[in-house]
């Protein structure tokens, strides 16, 4: 299984806002996002912004697929097809993020992610997101 | 929201400058706004910490929906006034290009508007217009002010 505390942590965007990883198993992970004042989308409420939960949503989708690495043991290139999300119920204030990935299916050209995001209970989702990469995308940037 | 209702007592309900800086998670990602008359273009200038992967210093696919759903909200807040923050119910991204590390444009477009949802559909795009970078569409609750 590749590194994948080291590969979070590579990521600026992730290191930029806080993201770690708290567990992971095979095709799936939990990825926390600490509260933080500059992660604020409405200061009048001290809610974090709902574009923090796109990027742990879609970060801990992206791990949930690199959890298994492919046939050459290296780590997997890919891209997010899509990402839907649901917001179920508004994020509380003050309070740490987690999002929870599984990755329930994976052809050769594709993997198929759900997730939920909640504060402390996972049974109180604050949003849900269903995923699809694209595995085996050039690594090389587009000219 | 105390700065829509202030905006909108200094006769500056359409200033979305001031409110995306009022905003600490648009600023922390340094998001402007180029209004030319009734037409409202979002700006995300590159920056490191918005990179996801770099290898190819791709802009991270959280900071990409995070920039659809910013500009999204822009557009409604700027045709219509509403009392608080649009809340997002859903959002839909298709995830078109890698975004490269120049600066990012978006435009949003209020499909419908509702009593209390709106749907919006928005673009984003760098150097050609016609070839965007990622594509959204989502549902937004609204308190009309």
């Amino acid at each position: 299984m590749p590194d994948l505390e080291d590969h979070l942590a590579q990521i600026p965007h992730a290191a930029a806002i806080g993201m770690t990883l708290v567990s992971r198993a095979a095709n799936s992970c939990v990825v926390r996002v600490p509260y933080a004042e500059h992660l604020v989308g409405d200061p009048d409420t001290g809610v974090i912004h709902g574009g923090v939960i796109t990027a742990l949503l879609d970060n801990a989708s992206g791990i949930a697929v690199r959890a298994e690495p492919d046939a050459a043991g290296e780590e997997r290139s890919m891209a997010t097809l899509d990402l839907r999300i649901d917001y179920m119920r508004p994020a509380q204030p003050r309070e740490d993020l987690f999002a929870e990935a599984h990755c329930y299916r994976m052809t050769s050209n594709v993997a198929f992610v759900r997730a939920i995001a909640y504060h402390g209970d996972r049974n109180d989702p604050i949003a849900s997101s269903v995923a699809t990469f694209m595995l085996g995308t050039p690594s090389t940037p587009r000219p | 929201m105390k700065i829509l209702a202030e905006l909108r007592a200094q006769g500056r309900a359409q200033d979305m400058q001031a409110l995306v800086d009022h905003l600490p998670y648009a600023r922390f990602l340094g998001i402007r706004i180029d209004r030319k008359g009734n037409e409202v273009t979002t700006v995300l200038p590159f920056s490191d910490h918005l990179v996801g992967n770099t290898r190819l210093r791709a802009l991270h696919g959280g900071v990409i929906g995070a920039f659809l759903e910013i500009t999204s909200i822009v557009q409604l807040l700027f045709d219509t006034s509403c009392e608080r923050l649009p809340k997002t119910i859903d959002i839909s991204i298709d995830y078109l290009r890698s975004g490269r590390p120049v600066e990012t444009y978006g435009r949003a477009i209020v499909t419908r508007h509702g009593r209390r949802v709106a749907n919006v559909r928005t673009e984003i795009w760098q150097e050609e217009r016609s070839a965007p970078v990622a594509a959204a569409h989502g549902h937004y609750l609204l308190t009309p002010a």
